[in-house]
């Protein structure tokens, strides 16, 4: 362990010392790709959970909830890294929290103007972006003490991290628990065919309720977890 | 550098010049984005307003329907006399007009005097009946609930009805903004059969769907319910003046 923070430790100085770092090199690839995989912030680090419960019901929702997030992810994590060195360290958080609050309100008038049906189903989850603890805590684990570039490349990632499983979670639940995807423009697209409907199948109830969103987690928790047994944490 | 970021001076100076690059900024945007924002809640309230007459209908269609359906929009006083009738296309900027009217604040607000307040009514026809939309006002836990209620010819058997929030518990009290909600009013009756006033209530328990005068309330929404209940129990003692009006005339004239 100590070994380990010593590295770190090392690693960063040299990142310092460095006059140049080209644009993607293998470490500002790594800060978009982990988050995808074994650093995801659903998955393992069980960030943003309440609302990957709530708003998964239709893919549609999903899609516009994560775009948000990206958005505001990307935007605040590159403000907070320009002013890093500006802000009194005795009242950060809080102007970290000025910074989400202002994107999120700034998301919500343009989704009210533009989107009003996804903005009314949306609710009070476009709201609670300001407290989804995916956004604070990347910025104050890595905007704060990072340059504007790899931060936007760790919110880029983390805010992917959250989006792709938003969207898994909402195509199983939308597709089983409606048998059909609705996108804008195109109307539904159908999944299961009538014949199933004829035959006896029945849409899954259970789908369309936020403990789905929990059953379905869990699945790609343990999936991940299986195909990479580094990720288990020890009993 | 010379600043010394840990001074309390410079801790204010920051906040202070934060919040006021972000109260222009957000002030900026509200602004601008108004008038988009406006003309959506009005298709809203239309749509609203179809859904509680059953009809179907898209965003881009509320206004074409709702002409269509609602030719005659009136609004009365508290004494249930006509004190505006207005037909045709709705004049967004005519702030007399029973369509414009916000009831929110006509219906609930302490300030004004019972003689001031003015009450909506807009009147359909549907497969030659007329139906009387009645739009609803109140509160529910977290804040201001709405909705409208479709009353038959007999001014008693309800139609239809919608309901909407501002901000209910999603999956709780937000439940009364489902279709399924609103459905249950149907053909339910407002008064007993000597004509008085008992409106409709919402059971904890569950109401049978035959009993004349109660629907089943929502699950861990009890506030909202009670809201709910209130507010159609209050409107329609001021419209019932309106209904009686209207009856007694009815009668004189036959």
């Amino acid at each position: 362990m100590t070994d380990k923070a010593t590295e770190v430790g090392e690693q960063e100085v040299r990142k310092e010392v460095l006059p140049r770092e080209p644009l993607f090199s293998a470490k500002n690839r790594r800060l978009v790709t982990d988050p995808l995989g074994d650093d995801n912030p659903i998955t393992i680090q069980v960030l943003g959970i309440c609302s990957a419960l709530a708003i998964t019901v239709q893919v549609q929702q999903a899609v516009v909830m994560s775009l948000s997030v990206l958005f505001v992810m990307i935007a605040g994590s590159t403000m907070v890294s320009l002013l890093r060195n500006m802000i009194p360290s005795r009242i950060r958080i809080i102007v970290q929290l000025v910074v989400v609050a202002s994107l999120v309100i700034l998301i919500s008038e343009v989704l009210k103007a533009y989107l009003p049906d996804i903005a009314e189903r949306l609710s009070v989850f476009i709201g609670l972006i300001i407290t989804n603890c995916i956004i604070m805590g990347r910025f104050e684990a890595f905007a704060m003490g990072n340059k504007p570039f790899p931060s936007a490349l760790d919110a880029t990632g983390n805010a992917l991290g959250y989006a792709w499983i938003l969207v898994v979670v909402s195509v199983v639940r939308e597709v089983f628990g409606s048998g059909a995807i609705s996108f804008p423009g195109v109307g539904q697209v159908t999944f299961i065919p009538e014949s199933f409907f004829e035959a006896g199948y029945y849409n899954n109830n259970l789908m369309i309720l936020p403990p789905a969103a929990l059953l379905i987690i869990g699945v790609i928790i343990w999936v991940q977890r299986t195909r990479n047994p580094k990720l288990v944490e020890e009993a | 550098m010379a600043l010394n970021k840990n001074s309390n001076a410079y801790t204010f100076i920051f906040a202070i010049v934060m919040v006021v690059i972000v109260g222009v900024a957000l002030a900026f945007t509200s602004v601008s984005l108004k008038p988009l924002q406006e003309k959506n809640a009005v298709q809203k309230k239309m749509l609203s307003i179809l859904a509680s007459v059953g009809v179907e209908a898209e965003r881009e269609t509320s206004a074409e329907l709702f002409e269509q359906y609602f030719a005659k929009r009136i609004a009365v006083n508290h004494e249930g006399e006509v004190i505006r009738e207005s037909e045709g296309p709705i004049d967004p900027k005519d702030m007399e007009d029973p369509f414009n009217v916000d009831v929110q604040k006509e219906f609930r607000s302490t300030e004004m005097k019972p003689e001031d307040r003015s009450y909506p009514l807009y009147l359909a026809e549907i497969d030659g009946e007329r139906i009387s939309v009645i739009p609803l006002a109140g509160k529910g836990l977290w804040g201001p609930i709405w909705g409208y209620i479709a009353l038959r010819e007999d001014d008693n058997t309800i139609y239809g009805a919608s309901f909407d929030h501002a901000g209910e518990t999603p999956g709780l009290g937000a439940e009364i903004s489902e279709q399924n909600f609103g459905d249950q009013f149907k053909g339910k009756t407002l008064y007993d059969e000597s004509g008085n006033l008992v409106s409709i209530t919402l059971e904890k328990t569950g109401a049978s769907p035959d009993a004349p005068h109660a629907v089943d309330g929502i699950t861990g929404g009890t506030i909202t319910s009670k809201g709910v209940e209130e507010m159609i129990r209050r409107t329609m003692g001021v419209y019932s003046a309106y209904f009686e009006k209207e009856n007694t005339e009815l009668s004189s004239t036959q």
